[in-house]
Order: structure tokens, then C-alpha cells, then sequence
């Protein structure tokens, strides 16, 4: 493309700096400690061992966030599939050398972190697919023959990420592919005919792939009171913690629920009902205004962006938290089955918290480079 | 720029739907939440409190038994209880190792602990020996360090200071048995113990007390967090019995080793001043569980430890039943005092001879004599000529022969014969040989050693229908003292007072004539001077052969084939105040077995005077007037 876009220059660090969107980051430091307060919470009252540390995370997150947000949109393009190929070594190392946390392999150990490359490929498939569409015409994408690559780029990771097995994120990153792929304009049909052949293939995954435990616990979400002290306890507690918490809740650090133990995983998959347990559907509904208030930004980040790398980055970021949010908040309120998802920006962990402040990075590096053009073959060098 | 705004406005459309989809999700985790924190709030609130929130019960603190004078029969000790907390050992065989050098611990023991280590939580204490000594406790204590995990904690168990002495009274406390459960949580209670016998066993409602409640919170786990709420227990009751304890000891150390029974009683009021009953128990054992070689050598014992004899013993009354048939013939007119008889040492009736104990006779007899050398002959003579009927009926109108109403379990009817009980029980006709053999308190008769104390009170207190109680009153937890009561009035029985006291003066001849069956074991100093009537009681039939071979003693035969040995009696004789019977299971001649006895038994309640306090309360005029002398 010849024409030379009038906003294209280079940005000095300082005009960029200046350039990102400080609401949108005083809105995740809101969400973030509200974390803060129930992990505080979650201890008793004490900062350790939770709420401390995940500060320090959050600190960690926030500094990265600002520094990928300030990265060059086309270095990212540039270095997409590398980067995606790099998690996916990641992934693939956890079948070797993975440490065994909670009955699944997820955790790799890089030497200071213990890293979740199932989390990081959240992020990076992302990049991959955005990538691969940005340069796709409308009538590209219609096209059976054009979806193979992306499809297996799909396909990998989930197929990684089950062998863990983690059912839960594997869903997770099948779907945040699949909204990329609709938003990309996939052809209605293709999602309809593609949903038809896997309810068909319920039957023989149920028989081969899926493991008792994995069977389990999708049986007592259908009837979680079949089994009270069995694994439809979590659910079952955690609803009477939601229920008995009411409009306004037992207060700060007062939830009988939570601070008896009655609730597990309190700090971590489970934080949402301890915040609705001491503050109430008003708290509960309040962060998932806030979260909403996160969605609606994205949305506009996104379709903002003069470029569609741009716009499938951000819209990306933007179903991947979204996804998180709810899949987790269905769960603890005994909508979805336990599938082990935090809350995103609350529950405590690690990289969680800072691959998902690295997405945001990416949304906000969107916005920073709104204007931004970039040509078909940008990514290859030459613009 | 034209392809990218197609591009633009097909992901435009397409973001607008994504975040309408994400909109219509988060409110539909907003309704959710609307139903389950307002519509289903309350419902889950219950279930929150329900999990949070466990009621335990508090075990009312037993009530006490106490003497008449408030001396203690029964009280709550602390009981220093060995505990182990599973989840403070790190090493349970090392601990246990340390811990028998203290406490021994066998291999038996030690399944059972690892047992009850896995069935219960972790943080539950197990009880490993209970009522530890003192030493041990302290050398615990001292080596509390080596022993983490390993703790002291104190309960309450049961003490009866007068061991075995009071056993037959107090009966003793155990766990609750299966069957005992009612439903009452209390009952549940892990070591809650219940009265099994005696009083323990008849009061038990009272002394247990109300339970009181602790509302806890506890968490997930069970673990109990805190106290929310407290509701104290209502202590059991305080039981005062009419016992004398000092009196009942002596009395239990007197019986000694016999198998037999003596009954101190107030011939007045009807109170109890001693029971006694050996061989006995001790209640104290039965809280740290007997071995099953102890508690088969305690039931199949023949001399009936377990057993009150005293009220669940029945014997033939023997010759202390004469007064009896005496006073059934005087009112009915067929003797006078002044009737005599002769005795040539037997008596034909029928193809019958029955023999009088003297086997060569008594010679002409009168009512008074034929009591004080205890003439068998006589009384069969006036037997034949009263009539069972007569004398079942008078020995009724004395508390012979049906249960007295005392307030210890499993008391006996006795048994006093009519012709018409004959027909119906057997099946066959009464036969006058049994109405002879009536007169002498043998046969079909039966009474207890407490019936007989009652017989001898109203012999001895002009004819007035005591009843006998032992237990005084019940004074709950925080409830005023009640008055003293006043001595019950007890109607008369309508026997001739005449009468009464002819048979008074034999009965005080028994005892202070040189020709008296008692004469030996008669109470010397003038002021406590007894009456009383001897009884041996044949438990074996004497045949011909052996008759005529020559009666062999007593001290020839067996154990179990020796004749019962009995006495009643009174004292003073010059103003009644105290009865006593008592009853030596084979224990051959009553006025050589049983007399003595009761004759160190009366001297001890008359130089004690037990009742000194209870007649000092009542104002005079309802004091009932003694009888005149006998």
C-alpha cells in the first residue's frame, strides 16, 4: 500500500505513555483490590499469605502490562506465530517435566516461576489466529479451505491443554478460538455444521477421552444434592454461602461460610462466593458491573482500531476474560460444574494473574496504536 | 481501504453481537444471584446456621446421697481421665512407648487406640484409662514434654465412701445399656451413667438431673470454634435417706462374712436406720468395669452379692412367727393366756408326728412360756385350733406377706397361705399338717427380712401399721429446704392391746429369762434392755432314719443344708424405740447365730439414738405414745 496513514509516526515512549488509557487501568486496579480485600479476608485478616503476595504479582503485572501496551502493535504482529509456537513448547514441556498440582499436570517450573503455559496460550493463540486473519479478505475467510491452518492452530493447544488434563481451560481456549474465528467472519453455517458434528462426537468423547473424575463431576453438577458430603459438597456449600449472604450480606470478614471452612477453595476458584457471602448480591452484583464496565472498554478499544490485527487482538483479549468471568462465576453459583477456573484479577495465583494483565497489555498496546494501519505483509517486514 | 471497511463493519456487527451475548450471559448470573440471595435467602441462611451451629449437651452434675445427718453415701469425684489427641502425635507408637513406662499399655490396647484413632477426627481426644491414681497423674505431668499429645483431663464419676457397706442400698451407677436408651439425648451422652440399682436405680430421674445446653460453633471439620449461647443443666436432686451412716457400717461390719441380713428400723416413724446385706459389692467398682472372671464370680455366687437380701430375700419366718399365731388365736377367743398345753416333745396328727425342738419335751406350757422357751408343741396345738385362714390374716394386719412399698427395686411379696391360695396355686386342699406347720413359721410361709422389722415394730409400737421408708426426702437444685415433715400418723391395727402386751412380756422373757431361748445374748445394761424372739428355720426334711439315728448338728451338715438362723427383737424394752431383724443364711441356731448379732446391733442404735434429732423437730403432742411396758 503506498498511501502513508497522516496519524503514522513514530511515537516518542513519553507521547505514548500518555497515550494509554489510565481509566481503564485504575478500573483493573479497582477490580484488583477488591482481590486484595477478600484474600485479606480469606486469611482472617491478615495480609498473609495471600493478599501480600498477590499484590506484589499485581505490582509485577501492571509493569509488564504498561510495557507491552507500549511495544510497537507490528512488532507484535511481526513476532505472533513465534511467540504462539513458543507457548506451545511451553505446553508441550509440562507432559515432560510438569509438576503434578491438584491431580493434573499444569505447572511448569522455569527456575523463579512457576509458570501455567495452558494460561499463557490463552493469550497467545490470540496473536496467532489474529495474525493469521488480519491479512484474510471477507471473501477469504468464506472460503472451507482458508479455516485448516487456523483450525489446527486451534486444534493443538486444546489437544495439549486436554492431555493435562485440564478440561476446564481446554473448553476455554476452544471457545475463546471460536469467537475469534466468528468475529474474523466465519460463515454462520460452518459454526452450526462444525456444533452438529461435535454433539455427534458427545457419545464416543464420553467413552474414550474424558476421565472418571472429569465424568464425575459433570454428573453432580446435573444433581449436585445427590451427593452432599461427595464431590457435590463444594457446590452445595458454596451456594449456601451465596444464599445465606442475602441482599447485603454478613459483612466484612464475618462469613460464617467462608471463615468456618465450610467453603473450599476460598482464596482461589471460590472467591467470588465468599465476596457475595460477606457483601450480599449488592457486592456480588457489583463486580460483575465492573467487570462488565472492562468488557464495554474492550468493545470500544477494539472497534476503535484502524487496524484488524488490532481489532482481533482486542476483541480476543476481551471474549478470553470475558469467558474466564463467567464460566467462573456460573460455577460457584452451581450453573456451570467445577471445572477449577479463577476469577479473573481476584482469586489468588500466580499466572493467572499476570497472563491476564499481559492480554491486557496487548488490549491496551491496541489502543495506544489505534490509528495504525497496517498493510497485508506488514508482518513479514516490509512497511 | 475499501476491503478493510467491509472487513470493519462485518467485525463491527459481529463485536456488537459478542458483547450483546456477554450482556445477556452476566444478567443472567445477576438472576441467578437474585434467586439465590433473595428469593432462596432465608432457606440458605437455615442451612448456614445449621452448618455452623451444633447444640451440645451438658451433663447435669448427679445429685448427691446423703445420711440422715447429711453425711455423704454417694458423691461426684473427680475423675482423672488419660487423653490422647490424635492430631497433636507425631510418632503414636514412640508416644505410647514413653507413656507405658507411666501408664502400662498392653498390645490389646494399643489396636484399639489406633482404632479409635481412624474412626474418629483428628482433633477428638481419646480416652485411654480413666480414674487415674494421683502418682501417675503427677509423673504425667512432669513428663508432659516426652508425651506431646498426651493429656490430663478430669470428669466425674461416682464415689460411694461406704463401699460395700451401702452397696445393698445405694445400688451403683453404669453406662446406659441399649435397651435403657428412651430417646432422651441425654441418655446418648458418651460416658453418661445411670442408676442400675438401690436407690440409684429408683431415684434416677431425680438424681439425674436436667441437661443443660451449649450452643457451639463449629466449622467445617467439626472443630468447635466458640461458644454462642449457654443454658445451664438442672443438678440432680439431693437424695436424704433415713439411713444412719455410721449405724449402717457397724451393722455391715457385724453381719461380716455370713451370707445374711439385718434391718434396723424406728418403730415409730418407719425409718430405716441401717440395711444391711452380705456378702455385698462394691459400688466403686463398677466404674472402672469388672473382668469377666469377677462379674461371673458375682452373679453365680451362691451367697447373692448383688442381691439386697433385705427386701429381695424371702425366708420362712420360723418361730418369730409365734406372736403372730399367738395373737390370732387370743382375738379369735380359742386360747387365753392363761391355756395350757402339754408337751411330751411331739405331736401325732394323722399318720404325722411333728416334733418339737426339744426333743424331750416342755411339759404343761402356757402362752408366756411357750414363747420364751419357743415350744413347738403349743404352737402346734393353737395352730390346729386357729386355723391358717386366722393367722394368715393377722400376719397380713403386721405387713407379713405382701410388698411394704420401701423405695429400693425388686422388693418381695412374701408369702402368706390361705386354704383358698392353696386351691388356686396347687390345685390341691389344704392340709391341716400345713396349718401346723404354719404355727411354727415353717412351710409355705415367707417374708422378708424387712417385713419381719416391720412385724416386730408393730409388735413392739402398740399395734400401730408403720411403714417402712428410706429414703427421707428429695431436695432439688435451688428450691427452699422443705419443712421437716411431720411423723405420719399410722393408723392402728386393731390387735388388743392387752394382747400386745402379753406377748411384749414373752418377748422380753425370750431375752431376759434365764429360761429364754435369748437368755445368753440378752443386753445387760438395764436401759437398753431388749425383747425379741429367736427362729431357726429347717431348710432340709429330717427323715425318720436320721431321727432316729440322732439329729445331726448343724456344724456336721453342709453349708447350704444348715438351718436359717433369725431374730427379731426391740429396744428399749422399756420404751420401744428401735427394731431389728435380722436373718443368717445357714447359719444354724437363731439364738446362737442371729441373737448376738442383733443384740450388738440394738445396743449400737440405742447408745447412737439415731432418731434423737428427728423426735427433738416434731412438736410433742404429735409424738405417738409409746407402748406400755411389756
Amino acid at each position: 500500500m503506498g498511501l502513508v496513514p497522516e496519524r503514522q509516526r513514530e511515537s516518542t515512549i513519553g507521547r505514548k505513555l500518555w497515550q494509554i488509557n489510565w481509566s481503564f487501568v485504575l478500573l483493573i486496579a479497582l477490580i484488583a483490590g477488591v482481590g486484595f480485600a477478600m484474600l485479606y479476608s480469606a486469611a482472617d485478616g491478615q495480609l498473609d499469605p495471600w493478599s501480600s503476595r498477590q499484590m506484589a504479582r499485581f505490582g509485577f503485572g501492571l509493569v509488564a502490562m504498561i510495557v507491552f501496551a507500549l511495544i510497537d502493535i507490528r512488532t507484535w504482529l511481526r513476532y505472533a506465530y513465534f511467540i504462539y509456537f513458543a507457548s506451545l513448547v511451553l505446553l508441550a514441556a509440562v507432559e515432560v517435566t510438569g509438576s503434578v498440582g491438584m491431580g493434573a499436570q499444569r505447572w511448569i517450573n522455569l527456575g523463579f516461576i512457576n509458570v501455567q503455559p495452558s494460561e499463557i496460550v490463552k493469550i497467545t493463540l490470540i496473536l496467532a489466529l489474529a495474525r493469521y486473519f488480519y491479512a484474510s479478505r471477507v471473501e477469504d475467510v468464506e472460503r472451507m479451505t482458508h479455516l485448516f491452518v487456523p483450525a489446527a492452530m486451534l486444534a493443538v493447544p486444546v489437544f495439549l491443554v486436554l492431555r493435562q488434563p485440564d478440561l476446564g481451560t481446554a473448553i476455554l481456549i476452544l471457545v475463546t478460538g471460536i469467537t475469534i474465528f466468528f468475529l474474523a467472519g466465519v460463515r454462520a453455517w460452518i459454526f452450526v455444521a462444525t456444533g452438529l458434528a461435535a454433539i455427534s462426537a458427545i457419545v464416543p468423547v464420553w467413552k474414550f477421552v474424558l476421565l472418571d473424575y472429569q465424568k464425575q463431576r459433570l454428573l453432580t453438577y446435573l444433581n449436585p444434592e445427590s451427593d452432599p458430603l461427595g464431590a457435590g459438597y463444594h457446590v452445595m456449600q458454596s451456594k449456601i454461602a451465596l444464599g445465606s449472604g442475602g441482599l447485603f450480606g454478613k459483612g466484612f470478614l464475618s462469613g460464617t461460610q467462608s471463615h468456618l471452612s465450610f467453603l473450599p477453595e476460598k482464596h482461589t476458584d471460590f472467591i467470588f462466593t465468599m465476596l457475595a457471602e460477606e457483601f450480599g448480591m449488592a457486592g456480588g452484583l457489583g463486580l460483575v458491573g465492573l467487570y462488565l464496565m472492562v468488557l464495554v472498554y474492550g468493545f470500544f478499544i477494539a472497534v476503535r482500531s484502524r487496524n484488524h490485527f488490532g481489532r482481533l487482538v482486542g476483541m480476543g483479549v476481551v471474549a478470553a476474560f470475558f469467558y474466564n468471568v463467567f464460566v467462573n462465576i456460573a460455577m460457584v453459583m452451581g450453573l456451570l460444574p467445577v471445572v477449577g477456573m479463577p476469577l479473573p484479577l481476584v482469586s489468588y495465583g500466580g499466572t493467572a494473574m499476570v497472563t491476564l494483565l499481559f492480554g491486557f497489555g496487548l488490549l491496551l498496546c491496541v489502543f495506544v496504536h489505534r490509528d495504525v494501519t497496517i498493510s497485508p505483509g506488514t508482518a513479514d517486514g516490509n512497511y | 481501504m475499501h476491503r478493510d471497511s467491509d472487513r470493519y463493519r462485518m467485525f463491527s456487527r459481529r463485536a456488537a453481537i459478542f458483547l450483546g451475548g456477554q450482556v445477556v450471559l452476566l444478567s443472567g448470573l445477576g438472576a441467578r444471584m437474585y434467586y439465590l440471595q433473595v428469593v432462596e435467602a432465608e432457606r440458605y441462611q437455615t442451612l448456614a446456621n445449621d452448618n455452623r451451629i451444633s447444640l451440645k449437651l451438658l451433663a447435669p452434675p448427679r445429685g448427691l446421697i446423703v445420711d440422715r445427718f447429711g453425711r455423704s453415701l454417694a458423691d461426684n469425684r473427680q475423675n482423672y481421665r488419660l487423653i490422647l489427641t490424635p492430631e497433636n502425635i507425631t510418632d503414636l507408637d514412640k508416644t505410647l512407648d514413653s507413656l507405658s513406662a507411666i501408664v502400662p499399655i498392653g498390645p490389646n490396647e494399643r489396636l484399639r487406640i489406633a482404632r479409635e484413632i481412624k474412626r474418629r477426627r483428628r482433633f477428638n481426644p481419646i480416652i485411654i484409662r480413666e480414674n487415674l491414681e494421683w502418682n501417675k497423674v503427677a509423673r504425667i505431668e512432669v513428663n508432659a514434654p516426652d508425651l506431646a499429645g498426651i493429656g490430663i483431663d478430669v470428669g466425674e464419676s461416682r464415689y460411694y465412701p461406704g463401699g460395700a457397706a451401702t452397696a445393698p442400698i445405694l445400688g451403683y451407677v453404669s453406662g446406659v445399656s441399649e435397651k435403657e436408651r428412651t430417646g432422651d439425648p441425654l441418655l446418648e451422652l458418651p460416658g453418661f451413667r445411670i442408676g442400675k440399682a438401690g436407690i440409684e436405680k429408683t431415684q434416677d430421674l431425680a438424681l439425674r438431673g436436667a441437661a443443660g445446653t451449649s450452643q457451639v460453633e463449629v466449622n467445617a471439620f467439626g472443630r468447635e470454634i466458640r461458644e454462642l449461647q449457654r443454658v445451664e443443666g438442672q443438678p440432680g436432686a439431693e437424695a436424704r435417706l433415713t439411713i444412719d451412716y455410721e449405724l449402717q457400717r457397724m451393722v455391715a461390719a457385724r453381719l461380716g462374712d455370713n451370707a445374711a441380713s439385718a434391718v434396723v428400723m424406728d418403730i415409730h416413724s418407719g425409718e430405716i436406720l441401717a440395711m444391711a446385706s452380705t456378702p455385698s459389692f462394691d459400688s466403686n467398682a463398677f466404674k472402672r468395669g469388672f473382668s469377666r472372671a469377677e462379674w461371673r464370680d458375682l452373679i453365680s455366687n451362691p451367697r447373692a452379692p448383688l442381691n439386697n437380701k433385705a427386701v429381695v430375700g424371702q425366708y420362712a419366718p420360723g418361730s418369730t412367727f409365734k406372736m403372730i399365731v399367738a395373737l390370732a388365736a387370743l382375738e379369735k377367743g380359742i386360747i387365753t393366756p392363761q391355756s395350757r398345753f402339754f408337751c411330751s416333745g411331739e405331736m401325732e396328727l394323722g399318720d404325722s408326728t411333728f416334733h418339737c425342738w426339744k426333743r424331750t419335751g416342755h411339759g404343761s406350757m402356757g402362752l408366756v412360756n411357750g414363747i420364751t422357751q419357743s415350744c413347738d408343741v403349743y404352737f402346734y396345738e393353737v395352730a390346729r385350733r386357729t386355723g391358717i385362714d386366722r393367722i394368715s390374716a393377722m400376719a397380713r394386719r403386721f405387713g407379713l406377706g405382701s410388698r411394704l412399698g420401701i423405695e429400693l427395686p425388686g422388693e418381695k411379696n412374701g408369702l402368706m397361705p390361705t386354704r383358698k391360695w392353696k386351691k388356686r396355686a396347687k390345685g390341691v386342699r389344704w392340709q391341716q399338717g400345713e396349718t401346723v406347720l404354719a404355727g411354727i413359721g415353717q412351710g409355705f410361709l415367707l417374708t422378708t427380712p424387712l417385713q419381719l422389722a416391720v412385724m416386730i415394730s408393730r409388735l413392739a409400737n402398740g399395734g400401730r401399721a408403720v411403714e417402712p421408708s428410706i429414703l427421707r426426702q428429695l431436695v432439688s437444685f435451688g428450691v427452699p429446704e422443705p419443712e421437716p415433715g411431720e411423723l405420719p400418723q399410722f393408723p392402728e391395727i386393731g390387735v388388743n392391746k392387752n394382747h400386745l402386751r402379753i406377748v411384749g412380756r414373752a418377748m422380753a422373757r425370750v431375752t431376759n429369762s434365764p429360761i429364754g431361748t435369748a437368755y445368753r445374748a440378752r443386753i445387760k445394761n438395764p436401759e437398753f434392755r431388749m425383747a425379741g424372739k429367736t427362729g431357726t428355720v429347717q431348710v432340709r426334711r429330717i427323715t425318720k432314719a436320721e431321727r432316729e439315728q440322732g439329729v445331726r448338728k448343724n456344724s456336721e451338715l453342709e453349708w447350704r443344708d444348715r438351718d436359717h438362723a433369725l431374730f427379731v427383737g426391740y429396744g428399749p424394752v422399756r420404751a420401744p424405740r428401735y427394731a431389728v431383724a435380722v436373718v443368717v443364711e445357714h447359719g444354724g441356731g437363731g439364738s446362737t447365730a442371729a441373737a448376738p448379732i442383733a443384740r450388738d446391733i440394738l445396743t449400737e442404735a440405742q447408745v447412737r439414738d439415731p432418731s434423737r434429732g428427728r423426735a427433738a423437730s416434731l412438736s410433742p403432742r404429735r409424738q405417738p405414745a409409746g407402748p406400755d411396758e411389756g
